[in-house]
């Protein structure tokens, strides 16, 4: 537990350190950060075999980091250098890593679903004992990708893991304003698919459940819809006033919410582990830029390249 | 050499690909018992089985997204569109998802994906069974677009398509299935982005694309006997173009004519058109013409169905025009 605390705090110090750059101009594009929804993105990944695959969202430096890409590439990558886990061409919305199972992250809300049905559509047909995983939002699964994407991993019985990160916000919207259900877990009974739920602020219980739902994909049992339920400390974006919903909420979910303080309650850390780990995910994320800063800027015409294989 | 119809062409190819590689499979509506709504596929379930001739709900989106996953997974699948206006409904897979992954990723990841489809006017289907939207396609970079007129070449090319490590959005035409034509013995690949001169001439040249094609033979065969001897360049892909035997054929005939089924206004045929006008303006000796579709949604009653479409008297008048003997 204590090294997905270690990966958690890495991911919360990368993105904090994301905002202060971008804040202070240095950073093109826009940026959507994951503050508070890390042990989503470390309990789904730490359970994840060799080979495994994943489709991330906007959302994507935790996913991305939990599934081993160094931190170093990803920011290059959100400074826009060739030295980027997507060589500049991507960005923070684009994250991808083929190497380490990592399909790309989508700038379209549910755009990558229906890849991964394919991709676990692949690992059966070659009979690999593979699983493919999708993130997405609460948001997503009002979207007809979504859908048509469950419909059909069901009833092609592919193995793939549908993980839910449901931060109870489809950008500003909350949930009351976007979805005519109160229980996502109804999304999966609609298709006949098995649905686990879980505290996803509780990085143990994420990584179990997940440990049972790839058991289930990959012993060929067909797909999971696992919901975990979550918060989104911050705003949509990076700079995102969030006007639209009380002060106090987010205070009370920083008091209340936070995965990385429940964490460190639970193992009992004493002030010096805790300064030491804190310390040392700092230091990455301090190296990270320097990395990004010193990396290679892509030549214009570089543009033209990659568009065909 | 044996004769096939187009259809027969397009089931061969993605048959003997089927046979020779584990890899290739096809998902799509009504594809497995039924064999198509246009009897492509036929026959195909019996040889093959349902795992590769996956019969898939009516979920463009998916089907479509699931090509692009598989592919990316390393697989080199063929999807079924059962007609050209629903791959509207699988757009945002196309364009944002099937067109990008590899630009997006830098360069890590390819998508040899084919997405068949097919249309076309004639015989009242309306105007959401029958449209030609090839001029949507072409203007997405990553996606390569082909458009086949005969037999051989839509053998050929379609082999070639499932062998491309890119996206490729494979036209078919509804009128050709029935045309039959000479095709090799084995398989020939034919190379993306090259052009088709289907008839050699000197006036004018024709560029004509699927149906088109043989409406531009018939123009061709009638000019032939007001003697103005017409070329016809058949691009066979639209997205790569075969530029160079386009600029060369303008250069030598001086004149041009662009036809398609597709609504003429905004449509590929400008595109070409302005290619042309860029490269061999001084070669030309007329205006550029270009004949398509009235700027309406297909109508159903056949009469106003032919009013809209265009047909071999659209360019054989659009030759004349050319040449100076226009009404």
């Amino acid at each position: 537990m204590k090294e997905f605390l270690r990966e958690m705090l890495l991911i919360r110090r990368f993105e904090e350190k994301v905002e202060e750059r971008f804040r202070a101009g240095e950073l093109p594009g826009f940026l959507h950060v994951a503050i508070g929804q890390e042990a989503v993105a470390v309990g789904v990944c730490r359970a994840l075999e060799d080979g495994d695959v994943i489709a991330s969202t906007h959302r994507a430096h935790g996913h991305t980091i939990a599934k081993g890409t160094h931190p170093n590439e990803v920011m290059a990558e959100l400074y826009g250098k060739v030295e980027g886990c997507s060589h500049g061409y991507g960005g923070s919305m684009h994250l991808y890593d083929v190497e380490h199972g990592n399909l790309g992250a989508n700038a379209v809300v549910g755009g990558g679903l229906p890849a991964i049905v394919g991709a676990a559509l692949a690992f059966k047909m070659r009979k690999e004992p593979r699983v493919a995983v999708a993130f997405f939002g609460d948001g997503a699964t009002n979207i007809g990708t979504f859908h048509e994407a469950l419909n059909l991993a069901e009833l092609w019985k592919v193995p793939a893991v549908f993980v839910c990160e449901n931060n109870h916000y489809a950008e500003s919207t909350p949930s009351h304003q976007q979805l005519p259900i109160e229980d996502l877990m109804k999304r999966a009974d609609a298709y006949g698919m098995t649905a686990m739920q879980v505290d996803g602020q509780d990085v143990e219980a994420v990584f179990k459940t997940m440990q049972k739902a790839l058991k289930h994909a990959r012993d060929g049992d067909g797909p999971v819809f696992l919901l975990a339920e979550t918060y989104r400390l911050t705003g949509h974006y990076v700079g995102d006033p969030q006007v639209y919903r009380p002060k106090e909420e987010v205070r009370e979910l920083r008091q209340n919410q936070d995965p990385i303080t429940k964490l460190r309650e639970k193992l009992e850390l004493s002030e010096e582990e805790w300064n030491e780990l804190d310390a040392e995910a700092t230091r990455l994320a301090d190296e990270s830029v320097e990395f990004a800063k010193s990396g290679t800027d892509p030549k214009p015409e570089d543009a033209m390249k990659n568009v065909y294989a | 050499m044996p004769e096939l119809s187009y259809r027969e062409a397009v089931r061969d190819a993605m048959s003997e690909a089927m046979r020779r590689d584990e890899d290739v499979f096809i998902m799509g509506e009504d594809i497995a018992e039924m064999g198509g709504s246009m009897g492509v596929t036929q026959g195909m379930l019996e040889e093959f089985g349902p795992e590769r001739i996956r019969n898939s709900p009516i979920s463009e989106m998916a089907i479509v997204g699931a090509g692009i996953g598989a592919a990316v997974a390393g697989m080199r699948p063929i999807v079924e569109i059962m007609y050209q206006d629903f791959t509207t409904l699988a757009m945002e897979q196309l364009v944002n998802q099937a067109a990008k992954h590899r630009y997006m990723s830098g360069g890590q990841i390819k998508v040899p994906l084919t997405v068949r489809t097919q249309g076309g006017a004639g015989w009242s289907p309306g105007a959401q069974h029958a449209q030609q939207l090839e001029g949507w396609f072409v203007h997405v970079p990553g996606l390569k677009v082909v458009f086949p007129s005969t037999p051989e070449d839509v053998r050929g090319l379609l082999w070639s398509s499932i062998y491309d490590d890119n996206p490729v959005i494979f036209f078919e035409h509804r009128t050709l299935y029935g045309l039959k034509g000479e095709v090799p013995d084995e398989i020939e690949p034919i190379e993306i982005g090259k052009a088709r001169i289907h008839r050699e001439g000197d006036d004018v040249t024709v560029v004509a694309t699927g149906r088109l094609v043989h409406e531009a033979v018939a123009a061709a065969d009638e000019a032939g006997k007001d003697g103005i001897s017409v070329e016809i360049y058949d691009p066979r892909t639209l997205q790569p173009l075969d530029e160079d035997a386009l600029i060369a054929s303008v250069k030598k005939t001086n004149r041009l004519v662009v036809a398609h089924e597709a609504v003429t206004r905004m449509g590929w045929g400008a595109e070409v058109a302005a290619l042309v006008q860029e490269k061999a303006f001084d070669y030309l000796d007329a205006p550029i013409e270009r004949v398509g579709a009235r700027f309406a949604p297909l109508p159903f009653a056949p009469v106003m169905e032919e009013y809209v479409i265009p047909h071999a008297e659209d360019v054989l008048a659009a030759i004349k025009r050319t040449v100076g003997k226009g009404e």
